[in-house]
């Protein structure tokens, strides 16, 4: 059961009998207008797993990194660990100190060093006199793997290891940090596991969590932060939800339903829909059909696009929407999959080039801007002009002058500021150098163009002309897929999204059911979906 | 645009202007100071013909290197390529003679085969190419010493030799304008073909070239097989000038060569690796140590300006790109 943050303002530690180990009250944090935390307080008990649930721009990120001792919340708020006031802000070197360890998405692991070395890195950096004494940190090392009974060889480099097996040795590396504080101390600590889960496979993630759930029956806590309600249902004992800042509610596990945590999450409940309707592309005529595209995170069932279309993909973190734009386009090997464009004979897509790509008139744009996209040293006109430079060749000489006239013509419509070809792309801001790069492609008039991310980190002026670029592009018949974690955007601009799940398509929405809300509610509502169907096939292949 | 951003925007176009051609003032500056030292010595035409002709092989050996640089790859090898094509002529000339032409085009092959197996290890095997350039160079120059016995073969067909230097144009030996050849062909590539284009962004952004259609990987062979083929051709221009093959002296230019390509591009082209920057580069820094030489100091010092200047030259290009990516905005 749910309740409200007024209902849980009621000091929650009254009727526990242990203090908390981390208890914060009244965090806030303010980054410009925004509120990025408002009042958040939260308790967790020794020996507790807590979910914290939230969409992304929630602020779980930003309460984590308060923790480590990277921002600096508002004055008026207090942190107390194991009942010690402790005084705020955090250094970065605090939460070491009071017993506090992070596993962050990225693990922080050195995968060229062995898992002896990972194990033991800031003891063997300290070591005495210089000399590593290997037979001891052998032994050490040894210790520490059967004391959480996990089974990894200890002179495997890290990036032999399976993914799960990362995953674990990172879990293992910060609860022993943990548990050697808390043995000096003699109080209990804590771990963060910031979504160590969204690329790992189903049944290994049941392996991390028995080895959490293990550890923390021996006194230490741990934080699970995640997007995945099924995930954080399964296995924490508490949840709290942040959404826009605020704690939008807590509650215990056991007694919640995951439509109270959709609710939480999103802010309504969620409706039951009625049956799914399939797009009706019907009226379009088909441009190209994608068959059984696959990946090592993706299988997506086959889908057409219509001329003039376009196309949203959406879902969350780690669920494979965001790699489609790039397996479409070759600039990532598909394991399978083909592309049969206008009705002529199909493509393998394992076999597509980005060249071949473009020569069948697609183009893709990547989210990365300054890294696969454009050069920042090399100017606009040449980062405009580049796809189709052998145009600009005549008698054997490029005309740079007539490029120069080009790229201004094109910076004129597409309203880059300053318009000044000449200039280094990497001199202009984030939403200036989108406008080239988009400039690019659409004076190529592709037939498809791929977008990942297009308006990230991109002002909301700029955003409004890139969706209507995009939109009188797709009336003159160009067909468009964005790839987005950005709702109001898929909401803004497409005729239809498909919403991925642990790589795979599980719904699709158009028409009336094409809105921001329908949007976050498939992406949360579908895990649950994908278990009656999906889930115990998965098992089957993997 | 506002009034004074337009007048901040003409005070930086003028500093732009300038330096463009600040290494060629720099350069005027430093014949100058030598000049006022030497006046009938230094400063007079035959002088300077002999300076620009003897630094023909180099100007080559900097344009080799560029080709790769631009790709995003270092070439170290040059030098080594240059003695293995000069001692490649002596050998097959002299030794077993076969007729020059055909000499020739076996040491030009020879260099492009040497772009081929350096193409092999970095881009097929993904080897760092300082480390793969590194060890051929070492050994290539184990094989020219197997071959040569190491000793210098003189007595190389005397066409190639007048072919080289054996006229002038305006008092200047035939090899320089070799070299003013080869600049004009790179110039001309880099600054007006696609191609030079296409090389310009993978050097810079291999995935961008890669998703903009770009074929990088044939690019990079591409411009490895133009550096072995151009070091060998400063190799034959090298025997041409001698006479002879010396399996030891080309190592040599290796420095100076790497120390224009960088220096070359502070200048004309502020930013990027070219032609005419590299040409002004290599006749600058020949400038100097001629004019050091003359002056009588210790052939020591010649070492020590060497290798001064590639890092003055790689920290002064290291600034000016840096610059470029900050400076507006």
């Amino acid at each position: 059961m749910a309740m409200t943050s007024e209902e849980m303002s009621n000091d929650p530690v009254a009727v526990e009998t242990l203090p908390p180990t981390l208890r914060l009250r009244n965090i806030s944090k303010v980054f410009g207008a925004t509120k990025a935390l408002d009042n958040v307080s939260l308790d967790v008990l020794p020996g507790e797993v807590h979910g914290l649930l939230g969409t992304n721009g929630s602020g779980k990120s930003t309460l984590i990194k308060v923790l480590a001792g990277y921002h600096s919340p508002e004055p008026g708020g207090t942190l107390e660990f194991n009942s010690d006031n402790v005084k705020l802000p955090l250094r970065p070197e605090d939460f070491r100190r009071l017993g506090m360890s992070f596993v962050h998405q990225d693990l922080g692991l050195v995968p060229s060093l062995t898992v002896l070395e990972n194990l033991r890195i800031a003891e063997i950096a300290l070591a005495k006199g210089g000399l590593i004494n290997w037979k001891h940190e052998k032994a050490a090392a040894k210790t520490i793997l059967e004391r959480y009974d996990v089974n990894i060889e200890i002179w495997r480099r890290v990036d032999e290891l399976s993914a799960v097996n990362r995953a674990l040795l990172a879990i293992v590396r910060a609860f022993e940090d943990v548990r050697r504080r808390s043995e000096e101390t003699g109080k209990p600590g804590l771990v963060l596991l910031d979504e160590p889960t969204p690329f790992l496979p189903r049944e290994s993630v049941n392996q991390l969590f028995d080895l959490v759930r293990r550890i923390a029956e021996q006194g230490s806590s741990a934080i699970f932060i995640s997007h995945d309600i099924d995930e954080v249902m399964e296995f924490t004992d508490k949840v709290t939800v942040l959404r826009d800042g605020r704690v939008s509610g807590q509650a215990e596990t056991k007694t919640a339903t995951h439509d109270d945590m959709v609710e939480l999450i999103i802010g309504r409940r969620l409706e039951k829909t009625t049956t799914t309707k399939t797009a009706s592309t019907a009226k379009r005529t088909v441009l190209a059909k994608f068959s059984d595209i696959s990946s090592k995170t993706v299988k997506a069932r086959p889908f057409e696009i219509g001329k003039g279309e376009i196309i949203g993909m959406t879902g969350l973190i780690g669920s494979g929407y965001e790699q489609l734009p790039y397996l479409m386009f070759g600039a990532q090997r598909a394991d399978a999959g083909t592309v049969q464009i206008e009705g002529q004979s199909p493509i393998v897509l394992s076999g597509l080039t980005p060249k071949a790509a473009l020569e069948h008139q697609f183009a893709l744009l990547p989210g990365d801007r300054l890294e696969k996209s454009g050069v920042g040293s090399i100017s606009i006109f040449e980062n405009m002009l580049l796809p189709g430079i052998t145009d600009y060749s005549a008698r054997g000489f490029l005309n740079n002058a007539a490029m120069k006239k080009e790229a201004r013509r094109l910076g004129a419509q597409f309203e880059v500021r300053p318009n000044n070809p000449e200039a280094p792309l990497g001199s202009l801001s984030g939403g200036n150098a989108q406008k080239v790069l988009i400039a690019k492609w659409m004076k190529r008039n592709p037939k498809l163009l791929l977008l990942d991310e297009p308006t990230q980190g991109v002002d909301v002026g700029t955003r409004d002309n890139i969706f209507k670029a995009l939109r009188a592009a797709a009336q003159q018949g160009m067909s468009i897929v964005c790839a987005s974690s950005d709702a109001e955007q898929l909401e803004a601009v497409c005729d239809r999204v498909l919403i991925f799940a642990r790589g795979r398509i599980i719904d699709e929405l158009t028409g009336a059911r094409l809105t921001k809300d329908e949007i976050m509610q498939a992406c949360y509502g579908s895990l649950s979906k994908l278990t009656e169907t999906d889930r115990s096939q998965e098992v089957i292949e993997s | 645009m506002t009034k004074s951003t337009e007048t901040a925007g003409a005070t930086t176009s003028y500093l732009r202007i300038f330096e463009r051609f600040a290494l060629i003032v720099v350069w005027a500056l430093l014949i100058l100071f030598f000049s006022v030292l030497m006046p009938s010595s230094f400063f007079n035409w035959g002088n300077f013909a002999i300076l620009f002709a003897s630094y023909a092989p180099a100007a080559l050996l900097a344009l080799a290197i560029i080709v790769p640089l631009t790709a995003g790859d270092y070439d170290l090898a040059v030098g080594a390529t240059l003695t293995l094509s000069s001692c490649l002529v002596g050998v097959l000339n002299v030794w077993m003679g076969l007729p020059i032409v055909l000499c020739i085009v076996i040491a030009l092959s020879a260099g492009a085969a040497v772009g081929l197996f350096h193409a092999l290890f970095i881009i097929y095997f993904r080897i760092p190419s300082l480390v793969v350039t590194l060890g051929t160079t070492s050994l290539m120059t184990g094989i020219v010493q197997w071959m040569t016995n190491s000793s210098t073969i003189g007595g190389i067909d005397n066409s190639l030799i007048m072919a080289v230097v054996g006229g002038r144009i305006f008092g200047i030996p035939y090899s320089f304008y070799y070299a003013i050849a080869a600049v004009l062909v790179l110039w001309y590539v880099f600054e007006f073909t696609p191609l030079g284009r296409r090389l310009l962004f993978v050097g810079r952004g291999r995935e961008v070239a890669r998703l903009n259609g770009v074929s990088v990987d044939k690019m990079r062979v591409g411009a490895l097989v133009s550096s072995g083929v151009i070091a060998s051709a400063a190799g034959v221009l090298y025997a041409g000038t001698l006479g002879s093959a010396d399996p030891y002296s080309g190592l040599n230019y290796l420095l100076p060569a790497f120390a224009a390509a960088f220096l070359g591009s502070t200048t004309i082209l502020p930013g990027r690796f070219n032609a005419l920057g590299t040409l002004v580069a290599v006749y600058f820094l020949g400038t100097g140590i001629t004019g050091l030489t003359m002056l009588g100091i210790p052939l020591w010092v010649t070492n020590v300006f060497n290798g001064g200047a590639l890092i003055a030259a790689v920290t002064i290009s290291q600034l000016t790109r840096g610059r470029e990516a900050t400076d507006i905005g």
